[in-house]
Order: structure tokens, then C-alpha cells, then sequence
């Protein structure tokens, strides 16, 4: 019964998305304003709607009606409840509901705009509902979630185990929060390029939602990267695997968009660069659904390997990406800059970063597609891993640390190259210091050592100006602090993650230590300083498994330090076994064990690793979705504006007008 | 089980869509419990040698991983194959090139530089070059442009202020300017 109902309500979703998305653009070319008026209400209908369906599905899952062949297959009347409920998006279908609520969450947003906003906003969730309406086209057509089977099994096949973990519970929404909150600015460059409108109030109204996406797409994949590690039981946490590339393609155009707005929304420049990224990130977002679920690059994220899926999402693919660059070439040749550019300043700062971050981007995409293309073309099969990727991306990378410094401590308009590098002088001098030193010591590891010289020079450049600014050690710096804009907290907040992360990368991905050893209860091994010594070995129960815990003591130099334990789990009803790692994070680095085989003789397989700084990598991507949230914070609507900035600046110590040189 | 696992995950677009569905689950991301103890080198340096080699070729049968992180019984072997042909003296390049002999290119991760890849390792300093004379012909080429922006403004936003003075310091009037506009 509810999932009849649930089913209704996407039939009625989808006819309030055709109507959200046909008669606004039908009411725009006839001019009948009335009509317009009407994608609102379809927008919010579309959204409740879909809502519904979902909450009709979370509620079979949470029941366990196993007359739902969604539920038979991916759950089991003995899984722990809150799996029960992240079940619902741990399947093709159900994440394909998810992804189709959050862009009708979107759409909602939009509408509330819409409201108050002339026409562009309308014609955004015009386009919206189109998008909409094709996806939600495509759950009915390829991907029922609701469909029954009779009669009824017993119990379910329970759904995969390694997707029974909280990491993995909450990786998929914030990951599809990103790919779709792109939609919104997408639908916008779409209206933009209709209307002949883009400038920095078309800026204004895109940033929040490019903001919010690329927030929770940095948190989405900072998730996924956090459950590999401690889930698969080898402290990997970036394969470069297609689908994992799928998620960071979006997101290296998404950073180069938020940068790109900023410069359209202060100085007026590149209004058809800012298009073409809007279009780009939201188009790599479908690409990496695709990917997914097509099958074309079957990885081990593959949902549905399904031909009939494959077709429908390509078709999707190819009208949403070849119509939106079309139109872009139509219209885009009549959008000029507002003013003129300096070779130095903060803008063409900004137009070096995007170069690099696109630049990145378009080689992890070719390095993707390249054995499909070579396998096309040439008919060789060839494979593109991880090894060419770390040597053909990582140096954009570095170039991107290289100038988040300097770029960011440039005026706008025209800066001063000279004053600008004096003051982060210190910075430099540290970081090359720290580099030659790190050089002599590793000279094996140049590369990674000279990565994490540039991330310290990206770190220490942001501290540098973000110090100059609040100038702590001065009388009136809570107020300084007040009247510091929102977006020179988010800026700061995010290069400082960047750098982090990227110093938590080097470290756990270019020196690992490691040490596999047979171990019989009551021996040991030793890994880095540590001394490891693996007491015992219990045999326990869960709810839907069977476990073995490994009790290790830890100890350095004859000291004893505390204990770890790691687990080794048996799923019956899949057959499967996952491990749970044992990891004690220290601010030096990670100690990662993880209990393997038992070999009648030898004793347990033990292998025990230290990841150095691996801590700092969730750190920093935490800091930096906290710098993109934060940066919600400094938009007109979401929280008023600071009461008349001159006098709080005055009060600060600065001067009263706005100087030319704006931080932030 | 697992060599089974293993070869069906190699055909991928086969059909049977709830069989494949629910295959393509039970493949996503194999818990890898790769190197055992037993395959472990005596000699560091070989040892370490070995898990360099390892990271750049592909377990054939598996999605996306290296020997060095597959359980597969077939990366097992590879990993066993490598070190018996360093102890025996080889050179890496001498490793690889037997593997690839074996199995052909498909077996390294890091591509070979050739004809079928010279686009591929071209692709970074393309992608550079063609980007950065694009960044100089822009920062080089900028004019006061002003097709459609001057349509907006009701009102001036700070933002626009900036283009207000830039204008008034050229000198020169905004061409599509409406005075009824603003």
C-alpha cells in the first residue's frame, strides 16, 4: 500500500516538474506573465512529491516489507535499524530517488528566489524542473524502487556490509548535496544566457548554491576517502578509480567556479568563463552519475551495470550538455567583461587558478576516458591507474598551492606584486627552509617533499594575511574580528583546510611504514616506534555477524601506551568478510592495525602500518566545508547584512571607506 | 569463490540485470588484504623494490587494483611471479617487460609512453600551454566592454561602483548606457 503510494507521488512529481519546466519557458516566448507565475507552486508541489515517495520508501525499508523487491534485495530483518534506513540510498534505485529529491530540494530554493526576483530566477527553475522531470522520468521508466515481488521471500539478502558502516551511511547524501547543488547554478547560467544577463548580480544569485555544493561535495568526498581507510583494511584512501575521479572532476571545475563568481561578482570580469564552468561542473556531475551506473567503466563502485540505464542517463547526458554548449556558443560571444584587466591583481590571480584547476581537471578526466577512447581508436587495451595520475595531476596541484598565497594577498583591480610578496616573505623563508631541510633528509621522496613545501607556503600565506588583518596582538581585535566579512573567513578557513589536507595526503601517501608478520597470540611485531603485542583474540557475535577482536597492547621504548583493538567480520548472509581496523590517531600520524587470516601454524596474519599526519587530511577537509559553510553566512537574506560596516571599521582602527584594496 | 568473483567482474556489460546489480555490490570495493607474510622478502631493499613494482601493474582479472592491493589469487601469484624474477636478478624494466610480454600493455598502470599514448602523457603540458597562451591572450587582449551589462542596475551595488569609476577614469562613455536605466 505505501509503496503504491509512493509510487503515485512520482507520477505526480513528475507531472509538476514537466509543468515547472514547460509552461514558465512557453509563458516567457508568448509573454504571459500569469503563467510564469505558476512554476512556483509546481516547483514546491514537485518537491513534496518526491519527498513523499522517498519517505514512502524509507518507510518499507524501516518496516522491512519484504514484498518490496528494493527491500528483499538489499536488506535483512536482522540489519541494525539505522542500516535499515541507510539502506535506502545504498542501491541504485534509491539513490537515484535521493539524487532526484535533493534537485527538487534545489528547485525549492530556487522558488523561494523566484519570489521575490524578476524573471532569471524563474527561468532558472524553469530549467530545474526540466532536469527534474527527466531524472524522475528515468526512476519510472528504468529504476522502480517500488516494484513488488510475489510472492513475498521470508527475509532479505541483506544489504553489502562494507556499506554497513556509518562513514558509508552518510558519504552518498553529502556527496549528491554537491553534484546536484550544481544543478542550481547551472539553471542559472542557462537563464543567464537566455536573459543576455550576466554580471554580478547574476553572481550574487548563484554563489550561495555553488557555495553550499561545493561544501558538502568537499565533505561528500572527504567522507568516502575517510571510509576507505579505515574500512578496507590497507589505510588507502584514493584510488583513482573512475568513480572516485567522477566526484573530484566537479569539484576541481566547482572550486574554479566559486573563484571565477567571486571575481564576476566584485570586478565584473569573465561572464562567459563563469557560464562555461557553471555548465562544466554541473556536466561532469551528470558524467560522474553516469559513470556509476552505466557500466561503461565498470569499477568497484559500480551500482547497476544495466545497458538499458546506460542509454537512458546517456541520452539525459547528451541533451543537457550538448544543448546547454550550444546555447552557450550561440549567446555567449555577446557577454564583455565590465572592466578592464590588470596583468596584476587579484583577478588574474584568480584566472591563473582557474587555468590550473581546470587544467587538473581536464587531465584526470582524459586520464579516465583514455583507455575507452584508446580501446575505441586504437584497439589497445590499455590501463591508466593510479601511478600515472599521481605524476600527471599532482604537479597541478602543487602549482594551485603555489599561488594561493600570493594570489590571494593581491589587491583587486591593480595590485602591487612587490608589497604584496614583502609581506609574505616570512612565509616564503619558512617554507624553503623547511624544504631544503625536508630535501636533504628524503631526497628519495623530492616530489612529495616539494608538495609539502608548497602546502606550507599555502598555509603559512594564509595565516600571514589573515594575522595582518585581524592583527590579534593590537587593542580591538574582537572587532576586527566582527567586521571581518564572512567570505574572508570562508577564503581563509578553505586554503587553510586546503593545505592541511594536502600535508595529511603527502604524509600517509609518501611515507608509509608497514610491517606484516605471522603472530601467535602472546607475540608481537614492531612497526615504526611502536612495539605492537597482540594479546588475544576473542570470538563475539553482532547483530547480523560474526566477529573475531584482535586486543593488541601498544608500547614504545618498553612503555606501555594503551591498547588497540581491531576486528575481523563475518557476514553470513552475503558471505562476506570485512575488517575493522584498529587506529589510534595522533597528531604525528595514524597507528593502523588490522588482523587478518588465521594459518593453523604461523598464527594471525597482523599487518600494522603508521600513516604520518594522516589525521590532518579529515581535518582539513572538515576546516574546509566549514569555510565553504561559513561563507553562507556572508550572503544578503541568509543573515543580515553587518549594520553600517564604515562605523564598525572605524571602530576597528580602519579607515571608514572601503579601501581599494578589499580582502577577502 | 573469489576467481570467480574475479572473472565475472572482467565481462561487465553482460546481462541479467538484478544478478548483475546485485554481483556489482557484492564487488564494490573488496575488503584488500593483499601482500601475506609469507611473500615477504628477506632482503629490504628487494622487498621495497618489489611493492614499488607491484603499485604500477594491474591485477588483470580485478577492478581497478594493483597486485599490490588485490587478494585476488591471480595479483598473489604476480606478486610471488615479481619477486622470484628479482631475486634472480632482473632489472624492474626487465620485470615489467615480461609481464607485458605475458599479458600484454594492459597489465601496467603507468601507461608506456607510444603512439597510442603520446596524447595522453602529452595531455598535462597541452593542457598547460594551450591554457596559459589562452590566460595571455586575455590578460593582453581586455578591453571596456559593455554589450550587456549596462541592461541591469536599478540600483548600484558596491561591486558596480568599481566599474562606475573605471569608467569615468577612462574617459570614454559607455556606449549602451540607457540614461532612462540608470
Amino acid at each position: 500500500m505505501v509503496a503504491e503510494l509512493g509510487q503515485m507521488a512520482l507520477i505526480l512529481a513528475l507531472i509538476a516538474a514537466l509543468y515547472q519546466g514547460v509552461f514558465p519557458l512557453w509563458a516567457g516566448l508568448r509573454g504571459d506573465r500569469g503563467m510564469a507565475q505558476a512554476a512556483r507552486p509546481a516547483a514546491f508541489a514537485s518537491l513534496a512529491f518526491t519527498a513523499g515517495a522517498f519517505a514512502a520508501l524509507t518507510f518499507v525499508h524501516a518496516i522491512s516489507d519484504f514484498s518490496v523487491l528494493n527491500v528483499v534485495e538489499n536488506s535483512h530483518s536482522a540489519k541494525p535499524f539505522i542500516y535499515k534506513l541507510s539502506g535506502v540510498w545504498g542501491n541504485h534505485e534509491g539513490s537515484i530517488l535521493l539524487w532526484t529529491l535533493i534537485l527538487t530540494c534545489f528547485g525549492g530554493l530556487i522558488a523561494m528566489q523566484a519570489g521575490k526576483e524578476d524573471g532569471l530566477a524563474r527561468t532558472a527553475l524553469a530549467i530545474q524542473g526540466l532536469i527534474g522531470a527527466g531524472f524522475l522520468a528515468f526512476i519510472l521508466l528504468t529504476s522502480n524502487p517500488f516494484a513488488r515481488v510475489f510472492p513475498a521471500p521470508p527475509d532479505g539478502r541483506d544489504l553489502n556490509p562494507l556499506l554497513q558502516d556509518p562513514g558509508l551511511a552518510i558519504h552518498p547524501p553529502f556527496l549528491y548535496l554537491g553534484y546536484v547543488g550544481f544543478s542550481a547554478p547551472f539553471a542559472f547560467a542557462i537563464a543567464g544566457l537566455i536573459h543576455g544577463r550576466v554580471d554580478a548580480a547574476w553572481a550574487r544569485a548563484v554563489r550561495p548554491f555553488a557555495l553550499a555544493a561545493w561544501a558538502f561535495l568537499t565533505i561528500g568526498i572527504a567522507l568516502g576517502a575517510w571510509w576507505a581507510y579505515y574500512e578496507l583494511g590497507w589505510g588507502g584512501f584514493w584510488a583513482w578509480d573512475p568513480v572516485e575521479n567522477a566526484s573530484f572532476m566537479p569539484w576541481l571545475a566547482g572550486t574554479a567556479l566559486l573563484h571565477s563568481l567571486r571575481a564576476l561578482e566584485t570586478r565584473g570580469v569573465f561572464p562567459g568563463w563563469a557560464l562555461f564552468l557553471a555548465i562544466l561542473t554541473f556536466s561532469l556531475s551528470l558524467i560522474g552519475t553516469f559513470l556509476v551506473r552505466s557500466g561503461i567503466l565498470t569499477s568497484v563502485h559500480a551500482f547497476a551495470v544495466d545497458p538499458a540505464r546506460g542509454i537512458y542517463i546517456l541520452l539525459i547526458l547528451a541533451i543537457v550538455i550538448g544543448g546547454s554548449l550550444t546555447l552557450f556558443a550561440i549567446r555567449a560571444p555577446g557577454l564583455r567583461s565590465a572592466s578592464r584587466l590588470a596583468p596584476v591583481s587579484r583577478e588574474s590571480a584568480i584566472l591563473l587558478n582557474n587555468l590550473f584547476l581546470v587544467g587538473g581537471c581536464a587531465v584526470v578526466f582524459i586520464g579516465t576516458f583514455y583507455p575507452l577512447f584508446a580501446e575505441i581508436a586504437a584497439g589497445t587495451r590499455i590501463s591508466v591507474g593510479a601511478p600515472f595520475f599521481n605524476l600527471a595531476f599532482l604537479p597541478f596541484m602543487g602549482l594551485i598551492l603555489l599561488v594561493i598565497g600570493p594570489g590571494s594577498a593581491l589587491a583587486w583591480k591593480k595590485g602591487d606584486a612587490t608589497a604584496s610578496l614583502a609581506r609574505l616573505r616570512i612565509a616564503g623563508i619558512v617554507s624553503l627552509g623547511f624544504t631544503l631541510i625536508a630535501l636533504a633528509l628524503y631526497w628519495q621522496k623530492a616530489g612529495a617533499v616539494i608538495g609539502g613545501g608548497l602546502a606550507a607556503f599555502a598555509g603559512l600565506s594564509t595565516l600571514t594575511e589573515f594575522l595582518r588583518r585581524i592583527r590579534p596582538w593590537r587593542a580591538g581585535a574582537v572587532a576586527r574580528i566582527t567586521a571581518a566579512p564572512a567570505r574572508f573567513w570562508s577564503m581563509s578557513l578553505a586554503h587553510l583546510g586546503l593545505a592541511l589536507a594536502a600535508f595529511g595526503v603527502l604524509g600517509a601517501g609518501a611515507f608509509p611504514l608497514e610491517s606484516i608478520r605471522y603472530v601467535q597470540p602472546g607475540a608481537g611485531l614492531k612497526v615504526g616506534a611502536y612495539e605492537v603485542l597482540l594479546k588475544e583474540v576473542r570470538p563475539g557475535k553482532g547483530p547480523n555477524y560474526d566477529t573475531e577482536t584482535a586486543v593488541f597492547a601498544i608500547s614504545s621504548g618498553g612503555r606501555f601506551l594503551r591498547d588497540l583493538r581491531a576486528e575481523r567480520r563475518f557476514y553470513p548472509v552475503r558471505g562476506m568478510q570485512t575488517t575493522e581496523a584498529g587506529i589510534w590517531s595522533r597528531v604525528s600520524g595514524d597507528l593502523y592495525l588490522t588482523l587478518g587470516e588465521r594459518h593453523p601454524e604461523q598464527g594471525y596474519v597482523v599487518r600494522a602500518h603508521v600513516y604520518p599526519l594522516a589525521g590532518l587530511m579529515w581535518a582539513g577537509a572538515a576546516i574546509m566545508g566549514l569555510g565553504g559553510l561559513v561563507g553562507l553566512g556572508g550572503i544578503p537574506g541568509l543573515r543580515r547584512q553587518a549594520r553600517r560596516p564604515a562605523q564598525a571599521m572605524k571602530a576597528a582602527g580602519m579607515p571608514a571607506s572601503p579601501a581599494p584594496a578589499e580582502q577577502g | 569463490m573469489s576467481a570467480e568473483r574475479h572473472s565475472r567482474a572482467m565481462r561487465g556489460l553482460a546481462p541479467g540485470r538484478i544478478a548483475l546489480a546485485l554481483l556489482a555490490l557484492a564487488l564494490y570495493a573488496l575488503p584488500a588484504r593483499a601482500v601475506e607474510p609469507d611473500e615477504v622478502l628477506a632482503d629490504p631493499q628487494l622487498e621495497a623494490r618489489a611493492r614499488d613494482l607491484s603499485r604500477d601493474l594491474r591485477c588483470v582479472v580485478c577492478q581497478n587494483q594493483s597486485i599490490d592491493d588485490s587478494d585476488a589469487p591471480l595479483a598473489r601469484d604476480l606478486r610471488i611471479l615479481v619477486r622470484e624474477r628479482l631475486k634472480s636478478g632482473d632489472s624492474d624494466r626487465e620485470v615489467k617487460e615480461f609481464l607485458v610480454a605475458r599479458y600484454g600493455d594492459y597489465v601496467l598502470l603507468r601507461p608506456r609512453f607510444g603512439a597510442a599514448t603520446f596524447l595522453l602523457w602529452g595531455a598535462p603540458l597541452l593542457v598547460l600551454a594551450g591554457g596559459g597562451l589562452w590566460v595571455l591572450g586575455v590578460i593582453r587582449g581586455r578591453k571596456v566592454g559593455t554589450a550587456s551589462e549596462a541592461r541591469q542596475t536599478a540600483s548600484l551595488p558596491p561591486e558596480d561602483e568599481a566599474r562606475v569609476r573605471n569608467l569615468l577614469e577612462s574617459g570614454k562613455p559607455d556606449p549602451e548606457t540607457r540614461p532612462d536605466r540608470g
